[in-house]
């Protein structure tokens, strides 16, 4: 990681709210709603930045609003207002959430990749897990079945994925597998961002853990960039250099991992700290 | 003729309307231009785009040639000739020459067609699409994006599981590089017949309401994968029993006396004309 | 080879006609064409109101030429309609000055111009009849000498249940919209659809088609529980723009409606209010004009049901569309499925062949 290089990712001044807003809004927030007018703040002037081979953690409970930023970054929510740069995209000059839908779908299948806490929100449940991983490379724009064959089973070696049953669907999997098998797909066109997205929440403890340590595994090898939400601290000390503390739809507190676990500044960060020890 | 309505059953309004439909349509090759279909005496899902084409564009100097399934005396082909001769008593024929409109469900005739023909198809389902996504409206925002991968991935699908593309009849071409198109349940058999035709091709989904055509010389491309070249049904080693033609699309037909397999020409003009030739 | 033998089409479908006259032949009686119109009446509606055309006589017409079967008498009618020049559209309609026959509330007891019965099978017992046997010529003397000594009331207007909630403000009311409807006869139905479009296509619809989606809603595949604020039936009279001069408007004639505006809860931000569903058909066709009203309700307020999905209801329901298609798979489809057995047949060899 290196802090004086150009963010991969940019993300200034993100708000998504449900409800259209007053002018008391700002002063009136009760958790993340307003009293006056009701509207639900759910990302509030959301900053960050994610550099090139970190593992930015998001932290929080849920409605905090790590899920919603997320979901903007991969365009399956519409932000209110804000803007996200990414310098694999136009350099980084154009707000990604103002490109058209045919080049967020590039970007989708290009520059990022995503892992859902859900696999049914992730995975054709019903198509081969070789073509859940073709799916992307075939967005990318290759039209060569035997170089999609071979790339689909590089990458399920990756994750540690019996390449015997790649011409199984999803559905037939456990559910640390088709977390495998999202994680395969979300590499496929080397994205220089990987976005997971509370990957191991529901899992088994030793599932877990196996999935915590293949993420390490792929970050040390691919390099790759990592926007990472988890409501779990344990799982943020784990793998992330740099963590950002949410709550009710703004950010309390950010700084290195280390720092935030020693020396928390925010009271509810403080919390958040003890109940881990 | 029967006086008691308009030519060609239609009125002229109406006529006039699908054939600026068909122009557009020609305009923009592969395109589906959507059409207020009118309502015939002829049940939807049997034809009616293909007829409401052939109405709106045939005159009295036109030949007419009706084929279902290849056969010129099929009962669907009978049923919509004797409707168009009731309202136009125009001339038909089964020579595929001498026809200047042909209208056709489910195969393109073995003879290449020429220039100055018209092939009108009969279509089910016009979206090309619709076997990846149901909607419609998400369908026309995937053309429009020239958003094409699921059908890709699709194609990628059977190969993954089969070893084989197992897309049978209505297999997905793509027209000048832009627009995915179906070609109508044609078997792939027909689909090169497509490419850089002489003839004009046009396609009416009736109950769909949506016109779209192929104009000579256009590109046309079966989607295929570079390395998995695109795969016609096979009748290798087959003929036909009545003319003995091996490069022809083939019916199966069981004997149910003596359980024997034949095969014969499904395009059953193009058999009688091979055999006239070797009998002469 | 069957029916598409490569030859003998042509007999076959004469002869296949002429055998339909067998099912007519079983009974020297004959139906006339008025017995049907005024005996088979509601039939005569429900057809009308699937082909979108009213006209009893040829809906009786039709009905007669095709054994009575509502798809073919429906398509008989649309072919027909479809070879009339469209002249003119008529003037809106105001229902508030129908010629009232039959008018409930379910919602509330006492309604401005009151509620009226009228004819409905609702509350007789369906005990067949075995006699059946009233003499049509006695039944329709008795009916003349009734009415001959009656005086016809006065048409007085009679607002809407829904006018005195939009008063209140518990009903949204919306500026008066004179745009052309959009025709779905003449153009092809575009989703997002317009709501004229919607509303067009569901008075057309086929009846049970819409029963059955309006009956998922109400049995919990949806969310609608509605009130039958108002069903009124009735005549009301059709003018079209009169083209020597503007504004004014000549009576070309009644036809008999059923309209239905069913209420819902529906949220309002924090508080609630009531959404209108709409309905109305040709004739006495309650139950469609009810399930109209909850389907437009639902299509309104969206969401994962079947019958909240607009694509899925409004391209689905057509009797013409539905009954062709179905029908056309008795086409051979010989070539197609040659294809479809040759793609089997090559899954099936050994790879290496």
């Amino acid at each position: 990681m290196c802090l004086n290089e150009t963010p991969v990712l940019s993300v200034r001044q993100l708000c998504l709210r449900y409800g259209d807003g007053c002018s008391e809004c700002q002063t009136s927030l009760e958790k993340n709603r307003c009293t006056v007018c009701g509207t639900v703040w759910a990302a509030n002037d959301i900053s960050l930045d994610v550099y090139p081979g970190e593992v930015l953690g998001i932290v929080g409970e849920s409605g905090s609003g790590k899920t919603t930023l997320m979901r903007s970054l991969y365009f399956d929510f519409i932000p209110s207002s804000g803007t996200a740069v990414l310098s694999d995209y136009k350099s980084g000059r154009v707000n990604i959430w103002e490109a058209s839908a045919a080049e967020q779908r590039l970007i989708r299948n290009t520059i990022m990749g995503m892992v859902y806490q859900n696999p049914l929100l992730g995975l054709r449940m019903n198509y081969s897990s070789a073509s859940n991983i073709a799916e992307k490379i075939i967005a990318a724009g290759s039209r060569n079945a035997s170089q999609i064959d071979e790339r689909a089973r590089e990458l399920l070696q990756a994750v540690e994925m019996p390449v015997s049953r790649m011409s199984e669907p999803p559905r037939n999997f456990s559910g640390g597998m088709q977390q495998r098998v999202q994680i395969s797909k979300a590499l496929a066109n080397n994205p220089a961002l990987l976005l997971l997205d509370e990957v191991t929440t529901g899992l088994d403890l030793s599932v877990q853990a196996r999935v915590l340590d293949l993420i390490r595994k792929i970050k040390a090898r691919y390099g790759i960039s990592i926007l990472l939400v988890s409501h779990d601290l344990a799982v943020i000390r784990m793998l992330a250099d740099r963590t950002i503390v949410m709550l009710d739809g703004k950010i309390v507190e950010s700084g290195l991992t280390d720092q935030i676990l020693e020396d928390p500044q925010h009271a509810y960060t403080q919390q958040l700290v003890h109940s881990l020890i | 003729m029967n006086s008691n309505y308009n030519y060609a059953f239609l009125d002229e309004g109406s006529k006039r309307e699908i054939r600026r439909s068909v122009l557009k349509a020609v305009a923009i090759p592969g395109y589906q231009v959507p059409f207020g279909s009118r309502e015939l005496p002829i049940g939807r899902g049997w034809g009616t785009g293909g007829i409401q084409l052939t109405l709106s564009l045939i005159g009295p100097a036109d030949t007419l040639k009706v084929i279902d399934q290849g056969s010129d005396e099929s009962v669907n082909a009978v049923n919509i000739k004797k409707f168009v001769g009731l309202c136009t008593d125009v001339e038909t024929t089964n020579d595929t020459r001498k026809a200047t409109l042909i209208q056709t469900r489910h195969r393109i005739p073995e003879i290449p067609l020429r220039n100055g023909q018209i092939l009108v198809l009969q279509v089910p389902i016009p979206e090309p699409l619709r076997i990846v996504e149901p909607c419609e409206e998400a369908t026309k925002k995937m053309h429009a994006e020239k958003d094409y991968a699921p059908m890709w991935l699709q194609l990628y699908e059977s190969l993954v599981k089969y070893k084989k593309v197992t897309i049978p009849t209505e297999y997905p071409c793509m027209v000048e590089g832009r627009y995915m198109m179906n070609p109508s349940p044609i078997p792939k058999f027909d689909n090169p017949k497509l490419h850089r035709a002489e003839c004009l091709y046009l396609f009416g989904a009736g109950r769909e309401k949506k016109i779209y055509a192929i104009p000579p010389h256009t590109e046309v491309v079966s989607l295929a994968f570079d390395d998995i070249p695109f795969e016609r049904e096979s009748f290798a080693g087959k003929k036909c029993r009545l003319c003995g033609s091996e490069n022809t699309y083939l019916d199966e037909i069981f004997d149910p006396q003596t359980g024997e397999r034949f095969f014969q020409c499904s395009d059953t003009s193009y058999c009688q004309e091979v055999r006239r030739h070797v009998s002469e | 080879m069957a029916y598409v033998a490569v030859s003998g089409g042509k007999e076959a479908i004469e002869e296949s006609i002429k055998l339909l006259d067998y099912y007519k032949s079983g009974s020297d009686k004959d139906i006339e064409i008025e017995a049907i119109e005024n005996k088979l009446g509601l039939l005569v509606d429900r057809v009308m109101s699937e082909a979108g055309l009213y006209s009893r006589t040829y809906a009786a017409l039709a009905l007669k030429q095709c054994e009575g079967s509502i798809e073919e008498a429906v398509f008989l009618l649309r072919a027909y309609r479809s070879t009339l020049a469209r002249n003119y559209y008529t003037d809106t309609v105001n229902t508030d000055d129908m010629r009232v026959l039959r008018r409930i509330s379910a919602a509330f007891k006492d309604i401005i111009g009151g509620q009226i019965l009228g004819a409905t099978y609702d509350y007789t017992h369906r005990l067949i009849n075995f006699t059946n046997g009233e003499s049509a010529a006695e039944l329709h003397l008795a009916m003349q000498k009734k009415l001959a000594g009656q005086e016809p009331a006065e048409i007085v207007s009679c607002p809407r249940v829904s006018t005195g909630l939009k008063k209140e403000g518990l009903i949204d009311s919306f500026p008066q919209n004179d745009l052309n409807p959009h025709d779905v006869t003449v153009n092809m139905l575009e989703f997002p659809a317009d709501r004229s479009a919607r509303l067009q296509t569901l008075a057309r619809a086929d009846t049970g088609f819409i029963s059955g989606l309006a009956y998922s809603s109400l049995r919990g595949f949806g969310q609608v529980h509605p009130t039958v604020g108002e069903l009124r039936s009735g005549y009301v009279e059709l003018c079209v723009p009169y083209p020597l001069s503007e504004g004014e408007s000549v009576y070309i004639g009644e036809i008999m409606i059923t309209e239905v505006e069913c209420f819902n809860t529906a949220d309002d931000k924090d508080q609630l209010k009531l959404a209108v569903g709409y309905g109305a058909v040709f004739g006495r066709n309650e139950t469609k004009a009810i399930a109209m009203a909850v389907v437009d309700r639902e299509l309104d307020s969206g969401g994962p049901h079947p019958a909240q999905n607009e694509e899925f209801v409004l391209t689905h329901g057509d009797s013409l569309e539905m009954n062709g298609f179905i029908s056309h798979l008795k086409l051979p489809h010989y070539v197609t499925f040659q294809s479809k057995l040759d793609s089997v047949r090559k899954t099936r060899r050994p790879a290496d062949e």
